[in-house]
């Protein structure tokens, strides 16, 4: 979703300023947060159930309302 | 009005049976609602009346006392019938094939989220009481509305409304609302078209709502087939000369609190423009049936719908036209002393707009379509998956299970990546006790309190069966602000058995 971030703004000069000033802050963040979805996504392997495909198929409803 | 009004949620949830791929759902639905009842509720079973009108002695329904032996024994006319009110005024039954949760009346949004919640812990609680029937079925709830092979089931939605308001009017000014709600309020799906074999020559990919695809008509009463954007069904619970019960269909099965109470909210406070004539935009869309689905298969949000007058607007510009409407109703209407909901969500829906607009992924924590999103795009970017990855549709539909140890979820909350608006003790007194400020009060304290006598009730009637009377009471509660705490709470303290209320009542 990156490549969509900078659509025009009211003011985008503004938007710039506070880009760079946070743009060190940002970097950190990032390797924090790549740590932390890694961290989730083991987490979760853990709990899916075992066989994707066989799962998912067999998850077959009845129409409802 | 405000964002406040009488209003409630009805959940379907997706049922299935491990190991038992083609067991029957109608077996399974009931064994969830009968296992729950009997593990709960006190001395007798209060059936739910179905007839409104008529004399008491041609209420229908069988004695739901009676445990689930075997299934096999059970006729579908038995199954159909599985329903029972509980004490914090809602009602659990079977609809179709799938276990049903009605909430009871509330007044806010935020209540609208509590007793929904509270929902899904009765669900669970009857999943684990199910494990105890004979042959200890292991039935797995999901609170979902698809199986991305062609079946959907509903989330449904409820506001009282002014009779007085011409239909036309929520017609008009409720369906582009309802195409463009999904931008927040969508569950996310994995899959394109009904049967998630694609849509418009794409075969897979990742869309806002789980029920988008499946809407097909502008207007009806249909909500099976041919699904409209607006359901026409007129059965108020509550005096028809006054009040319409405005019946909505369109919505998703959220789990994330923020997408429910957003959801619920704006629209009432939608509503409360059009009963007051507030909105004098035509924001009319040229084709809303295909709107609504082009809108769900954009997860960019940049796609745009045309107006009847020519305009092009993205969903969620869509959106801010009715924000800005709201705030200025707010405003003229209330000023400052707005209640502290309507001034939350005024702020939530701008906020959540605001950066949805952004970038999406800032919602990620509130909603229930990004937070989904980005669990499967940290899967396709770590695992290289594509968009028909059985194993993203398995993220999808493990999201919405509705276990704590399983469901995505509840993994996702307690990792402290989706914010909550209520803690888990205030859902949990939600399971058992009623609202206070509407007639769901005094069913829930009567089903509470004088179990033993309550032969039956429904959302207008609490119906006694008194010692020394031959013939069932009716006690109607036609009036949904009445049976409040305030008015009859103390009367019920007061009265040791159902008898003594009765008469108070109709002295």
């Amino acid at each position: 979703m990156a490549q969509e971030q900078k659509q025009p703004r009211k003011s985008e000069a503004d938007e710039d300023v506070v880009d760079a000033a946070e743009t060190s802050d940002v970097a950190e963040r990032k390797e924090a947060l790549d740590n932390d979805i890694d961290d989730i996504l083991d987490e979760i392997d853990d709990v899916l159930e075992t066989n994707a495909e066989d799962f998912v198929k067999s998850f077959i409803q009845k129409g409802g309302q | 009005m405000s964002v406040r009004r009488v209003m409630g949620t009805e959940i379907e949830y997706g049922i299935s049976v491990a190991g038992q791929p083609l067991a029957n759902p109608m077996v399974a639905s009931s064994q969830i609602v009968n296992a729950y009842a009997s593990s709960t509720l006190k001395a007798r079973r209060a059936r739910w009346d179905f007839e409104e009108e008529s004399p008491l002695r041609d209420a229908r329904g069988f004695d739901m006392s009676r445990q689930v032996a075997d299934p096999s024994q059970l006729t579908d006319e038995d199954l159909g019938l599985a329903n029972v009110i509980l004490t914090n005024g809602a009602r659990l039954y079977v609809d179709h094939a799938h276990p049903e949760f009605s909430t009871p009346e509330v007044t806010t949004p935020l209540d609208a989220v509590r007793w929904d919640k509270a929902g899904e812990q009765i669900m669970l609680d009857a999943t684990r009481a199910a494990q105890r029937l004979p042959g200890n079925p292991q039935i797995s709830l999901y609170k979902n509305n698809t199986d991305n092979k062609g079946a959907s089931y509903g989330a449904h939605e409820n506001y009282l409304m002014r009779r007085s308001t011409p239909f036309g009017d929520i017609v008009k000014h409720l369906t582009p609302f309802f195409v463009s709600r999904q931008v927040f309020a969508g569950a996310g799906r994995v899959g394109l078209g009904q049967d998630g074999r694609g849509h418009d020559g794409r075969k897979h990919g990742f869309q806002l709502s789980q029920r988008a695809d499946f809407f097909e008509v502008e207007v009806g009463l249909e909500t099976t087939l041919k699904r409209p954007i607006i359901n026409t069904r007129d059965e108020p619970h509550a005096d028809p000369e006054k009040y319409r019960r405005l019946h909505v269909i369109i919505g998703d099965a959220n789990l994330a609190e923020i997408s429910t109470y957003l959801k619920i909210g704006t629209t009432s406070l939608v509503l409360a423009m059009i009963e007051e004539k507030f909105i004098g935009r035509d924001l009319t869309l040229d084709g809303p049936v295909a709107a609504l689905r082009a809108v769900s298969h954009d997860p960019t949000l940049k796609h745009t719908v045309t107006l009847k007058d020519g305009r092009s607007l993205t969903g969620i510009q869509l959106q801010l036209e009715y924000l800005d409407l709201a705030k200025k109703y707010v405003e003229d209407r209330y000023g400052a002393d707005a209640d502290p909901q309507t001034k939350d969500v005024l702020e939530r829906w701008e906020s959540v707009l605001d950066r949805l607009e952004r970038d999406p992924m800032l919602c990620a924590a509130e909603l229930d379509w990004v937070a989904k999103l980005k669990l499967l795009q940290s899967y396709r970017d770590r695992d290289g998956l594509e968009w028909n990855d059985a194993k993203l549709h398995l993220i999808d539909l493990q999201y919405a299970d509705i276990r704590p140890e399983k469901g995505l979820y509840h993994r996702l909350v307690r990792a402290g990546r989706i914010e909550r608006l209520l803690d888990d003790a205030t859902i949990e007194s939600a399971m058992h006790e009623p609202p206070s400020d509407t007639r769901a009060y005094f069913r829930g304290r009567c089903l509470e309190k004088y179990s033993e006598n309550v032969a039956a009730a429904s959302w207008d009637s609490v119906i006694f069966d008194l010692p020394g009377r031959e013939s069932l009471q009716r006690v109607p509660t036609i009036d949904p602000m009445r049976g409040t705490r305030s008015s009859v709470g103390a009367l019920i303290d007061s009265c040791e058995t159902a008898s003594q209320l009765f008469d108070a009542l109709t002295r």
